[in-house]
């Protein structure tokens, strides 16, 4: 990271991934932005750990008379993994952390944009419908349309960096909104921004185009 | 229940079933974890035969990843929770689950002993810490993992304002880490 990362995930976020229990386009930011930061990749650890306990002190529930003779006749039909060599994967070019490029099939220039208004472009990724997972792209010094939220919205700059009233974003920091926050990112001058956006329900636009256009764009 | 000692035998069953296939040591491990794994899938919804097959196949990975456990970053615990929860994730959502880039430094050497006997003491200390949370701090902390409320359901539930939920969370969090400290 050219930078250091001043916006990170929240507790709730991290605890959520931990557990299993965040949509799936949630658990794309959380493990995009854990991909870029040391920080909150321990404290994902931590997470985890709690949830070790929490199996280990679990009540116990009675597993069937011929389970551990199944899981045995199971496991000798399918032998131990070999020990795979790690993947020598060239990363540090890359734009797009590896969770986005497993839903993208490639970096940046593997993006299908579609135009969605002053200069701003987008591609939803397939995810489960509870949520909906973007890329953005704004050119430099535009905005994204004046927006309120009806649910939780997490923006993860990948590349650039953009500003809203609360404060400044730059490569790797995570942007958490909810019903509070009514904001308008816009992207900074000199280069252009790429972020990653999910929502868990659609943005409300504070202008008329927009939510004109909203049902075309699923925004 | 299960002391230093005892965590530190369980990472010897994963190693001697990493290293030997040694099958009394998985039958231990078995008998030890799955009624808990079982429960556990129980608690986050899955029905008593979707829970027993999925405990199969969540101890059958352990077997065929015991190369994967690295004892001086995770207790055994910790790592069969993250096994059952990817599971979970897979059979009751059926979602792909997106994990984070592996550390760009690749496979580390074998752990010092030192570093293993350390993070298996620190995990038997939260273990107590998350034991001795007064019941309404552990109870929201265990629906949290069980996925039985999501932070907006809680407040709606329990009628308190969504920021007394978080902060609550927070509180314990706040105070497990000091515990292990
Ligand atoms: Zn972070
Ligand atoms: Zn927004």
């Amino acid at each position: 990271m050219p930078q250091e990362i001043k916006h990170h995930l929240t507790d709730a976020l991290l605890m959520g991934y931990s557990a299993g229990t965040l949509p799936e386009a949630f658990n794309l930011v959380v493990a995009s932005h854990v991909s870029l930061c040391d920080e909150c990749r321990a404290r994902l650890a931590e997470f985890d750990a709690v949830g070790g306990e929490i199996v280990a002190m679990s009540e116990t529930a009675e597993m069937s008379a011929d389970s551990l003779a199944l899981t045995l006749a199971a496991i000798s039909d399918a032998p131990a993994e070999e020990e795979q060599a790690a993947a020598p994967e060239i990363t540090g070019t890359a734009v797009l952390p590896r969770p986005i490029r497993e839903y993208v099939g490639g970096d940046v220039e593997a993006v299908k944009w579609r135009k969605i208004g002053g200069g701003v472009r987008q591609a939803i990724l397939r995810t489960s419908k509870n949520a909906t997972a973007r890329l953005l792209y704004i050119p430099a010094g535009c905005a994204v349309p004046d927006h309120g939220h009806a649910g939780t919205e997490l923006t993860l700059v990948l590349q650039g960096a953009f500003r809203d009233e609360t404060d400044r974003f730059g490569a790797g920091d995570v942007e958490v909104a909810n019903e509070d926050l009514d904001h308008q990112p816009v992207a900074e001058d000199g280069e252009d921004c790429i972020c990653l956006a999910a929502t868990d329900a659609p943005l409300k636009f504070n202008a008329m185009i927009p939510k004109l256009a909203q049902p075309f764009l699923r925004i | 229940q299960s002391g230093p000692k005892d965590r530190m035998a369980w990472v010897s069953h994963v190693e001697a079933i990493r290293d030997r296939k040694d099958q009394a040591a998985f039958a231990e491990l078995f008998g030890y974890f799955a009624p808990r794994v079982k429960a556990f899938l129980m608690k986050s919804g899955a029905s008593p035969d979707l829970a027993e097959e999925c405990t199969q196949e969540v101890m059958a990975t352990l077997w065929r990843k015991a190369h994967m456990f690295d004892p001086a970053k995770a207790s055994v615990s910790t790592w069969i929770f993250t096994v059952a929860r990817n599971r979970k994730i897979d059979i009751l959502r059926k979602e792909r689950r997106p994990e984070p880039e592996d550390l760009p430094w690749g496979p580390e050497a074998e752990p010092e002993q030192e570093e293993v006997m350390t993070l298996q003491q620190e995990s038997k200390k939260l273990g107590k810490a998350i034991a001795d949370l007064p019941d309404k701090q552990k109870d929201l902390i265990l629906k949290a993992y069980y996925g039985e409320l999501s932070h907006s359901e809680i407040a709606e539930q329990t009628g308190l304002p969504l920021g007394t939920i978080k902060s609550r969370i927070r509180l314990a969090l706040d105070r497990l880490r000091r515990q292990m400290k």
